[in-house]
């Protein structure tokens, strides 16, 4: 736990930074915020860059080492940019049994992105899931986060399609 | 300390205001419905209520879930728990008119198995409350259980209940909860915590969500109980970040109890106190295992530790904890309200009260079923779940995510119990169940389940890192059609030892997709080896 003479200053004057540390000092700065810190951070400002790790770890007083460990371990946090849309396909074992592999390949060919990428112009990111818990709606498919309902493949398609040509 | 006409006191304005009317209309607001625009339905509702000027005699509500999400949106009409499925915005106007003229709607749901099988303990209230609303609890007795342990019982009373209703831990392990209780109870320490692990990462798995998003307050009371039996100030729900309606309600939930004074410091004006924070998840699987879990409170990264200790010793931050799962809490109230015999006299010898589970994949009948221990599969799969669209027939049941196995389609007169899946080579797990029918392809079926624990395994030790990678590129070797028969072999050995060897329950639990599919299986693997071309069936 750092003095508050020894915590750094946040990297840039934006606003948003007043959230982060908000969360930060609810815990009292204490090591064990790291994650719940990460959320916010990432809330606010749609991914984590290098200049926020390095702020939360010199705020927490941990080394940056430990904070890209602990930001890199888990699926959720990212560490580029998303694009303007995104879209979450539900791997889980129902959404499997119902084609959602083929929903990833589709998307795969439509935008030329892999899971995990956004695509060169920023419109789209495409991500996996390992359920979603809508496993009665399946195949799972979160768009701009909304749980879209049984959708089909051509459904998936029309959509992406319209994301791309936006 | 609030007396009992007070404590009373607190639902009863709700009630009254429930026995004023005439009837009401539930609309699910879970997120299985609500991705279906149930959030419109119930608007459309509250809309034509008021337009026909009945809105003092009949009430719409936003409530959770009420199971049968195949048929999603979902409303229920009262009086006569009237079932409506598929409800779009344009039928509220019919469905006013029903409500006042007592007509059946056209969308009704006939009576099925589905909903006559079920024995609701831990989902009484899914459907039913609106999980916004804590004076809705309440007015259905919510949180007597935890006055009756406050002014009645003595902790150690409350621990002895609890093992005498038999209860084990619904997570899927069905370590015996009062055991668990009464050890962190006896466990010296000044601090202790309770978590409650909403970290239902298991694929197939959503009753945990549902309960979370449909009765919040259970969960809640649930844990302030087992906080009063252990000794413990502090608890901790860690839910998944994939789950933000769950948050949301929760959240909700947390601040509405704190007000009453449920929650926080001199609950019902008591000396005992009992705080609840949030904790989210980020997304990774192995923090379904207690020790990673708490690693990942304590804000590292999620890996597991070796046990013992076990965290009833020494858990978060080194002091000791008890740890349960949702479904596991929201047997709790139940049990403390209508004692440790009644719940006793529910399932089998050795597995007691009900189970909820999620049925899904090949299967017409999609949702959420409480059912008694030791039901058959065959009931759950073919009654209440209505068998396998298209009338396919049911080849196998995947049972306990990926820590479980494949049950194959003759083995389906099995009661559902620990033992009896255990036998199996299965699992109970956290209660997902997912049909797969004679087109699904059973390799491939176990190299989904590897690559997702490859993916999942957190790296720490060597067994399950490199072991469940090799057992994925054997797989996927045999799934192209580029197997040798000494394959089965090197994948049973790399089962044994991944399973011998690992460290956690995940690595330990890895290689059962494998070994059930090869034991009831084995010929598709053999087929696929000496037939390379049909690759490709599925």
């Amino acid at each position: 736990m750092l003095t508050q003479a020894k915590r750094p200053a946040p990297p840039t004057d934006d606003k948003r930074w007043r959230i982060v540390d908000a969360t930060m000092r609810r815990q009292s700065y204490r090591p064990a915020a790291l994650i719940e810190t990460l959320h916010t951070a990432q809330e606010v400002f749609g991914f984590l860059d290098d200049d926020t790790l390095r702020y939360v770890a010199g705020s927490l007083g941990l080394p940056l080492g430990k904070v890209f460990g602990v930001a890199t371990f888990y699926h959720h946090f990212q560490l580029k940019p998303k694009g303007a849309h995104s879209c979450v396909v539900c791997l889980g074992t129902a959404c499997y049994m119902k084609n959602a592999t083929g929903i990833v390949k589709m998307i795969g060919e439509e935008a030329g992105i892999a899971p995990g990428e956004t695509t060169p112009d920023g419109k789209l990111s495409l991500m996996v899931a390992r359920c979603i818990g809508a496993c009665s709606l399946a195949p799972g498919v979160v768009a701009d986060g909304e749980v879209l309902p049984r959708p089909t493949l051509d459904d998936v398609r029309a959509l992406v399609k319209r994301w791309l040509s936006e | 300390m609030m007396t009992l006409e007070e404590f009373e006191g607190l639902g009863a304005r709700e009630r009254e205001d429930q026995s004023g009317r005439k009837g009401r209309i539930r609309v699910c607001q879970a997120a299985g419905c609500a991705s279906c625009g149930s959030d419109k339905v119930l608007a459309a509702l509250k809309e034509k209520l008021q337009a026909a000027g009945l809105e003092q005699d009949y009430e719409a509500k936003g409530v959770g879930c009420m199971g049968l999400c195949s048929e999603a949106p979902l409303v229920t009409m009262e009086p006569g728990e009237v079932l409506v499925g598929r409800v779009t915005p344009e039928d509220a106007e019919e469905l006013v008119r029903n409500l006042q003229q007592g007509t059946p709607p056209t969308k009704r749901l006939p009576e099925m198995p589905f909903f006559t099988r079920q024995h609701k303990i831990a989902l009484e209230h899914c459907g039913v409350v609106d999980p916004e609303r804590i004076q809705d609890y309440l007015a259905r007795g919510g949180y007597s259980g935890l006055y009756k342990a406050l002014t009645e019982m003595t902790p150690l009373e409350v621990v002895q209940e609890i093992t005498a209703s038999g209860l084990r831990g619904r997570g899927g392990g069905g370590y015996p909860t009062g055991l668990k209780w009464g050890t962190v109870h006896k466990a010296a320490g000044e601090i202790k915590y309770v978590i409650c692990n909403a970290d239902e990462g298991d694929p197939g798995a959503f009753m945990d969500r549902s309960v979370l998003e449909s009765d919040p307050h259970r969960i809640l009371e649930g844990m302030a109980i087992a906080g009063y039996a252990v000794g413990a100030g502090t608890g901790y729900i860690y839910v998944r970040a994939e789950y933000p309606l769950a948050i949301k309600t929760l959240r909700t939930a947390i601040r509405q109890a704190e007000r009453q004074k449920i929650l926080g410091t001199g609950i019902f004006g008591s000396s005992h106190s009992f705080q609840i924070e949030l904790r989210i998840g980020a997304g990774a699987f192995v923090c379904g295992e207690e020790t990673a879990l708490i690693a990942s409170i304590e804000g590292n990264r999620g890996q597991p530790r070796n046990r013992p200790p076990y965290p009833a010793v020494a858990g978060l931050f080194g002091c000791p904890t008890l740890i349960n799962n949702v479904e596991t809490f929201a047997n709790v109230p139940a049990i403390m309200r209508e004692g440790a015999d009644w719940f006793a006299s529910v399932g089998t010898e050795k597995s007691k009260g009900t189970k909820v589970f999620a049925l899904a994949g090949s299967i017409n009948n999609t949702g959420l079923v409480e059912v008694p221990m030791g039901t058959t599969l065959r009931e759950l799969i073919l009654e209440i779940g209505g068998g396998c669209p298209g009338g396919k027939s049911v080849k196998a049941v995947q049972t306990g995510g990926p820590s479980g196995g494949c049950i194959p389609a003759e083995k389906l007169d099995t009661p559902v119990d620990y033992e009896s899946l255990m036998a199996l080579g299965s699992m109970m797990g956290s209660g997902g169940m997912i049909v797969m029918d004679e087109t699904t392809s059973m390799i491939e079926v176990a190299r989904f389940f590897m690559d997702f624990c490859r993916s999942e395994s957190c790296g720490k030790c060597v067994p399950c890192r490199v072991g469940t990678q090799q057992m994925y590129t054997v797989l996927d070797r045999i799934c192209e059609g580029q197997g040798s028969s000494e394959d089965l072999e090197l994948l049973e050995r790399l089962c044994e030892t991944v399973r011998n060897t690992s460290l956690c329950g995940l690595g330990k639990s890895a290689p059962n997709p494998i070994m059930s599919t090869m034991r009831y299986f084995r010929e598709e693997y053999t087929e696929r080896i000496r037939q390379p071309e049909s690759v490709g069936t599925r």
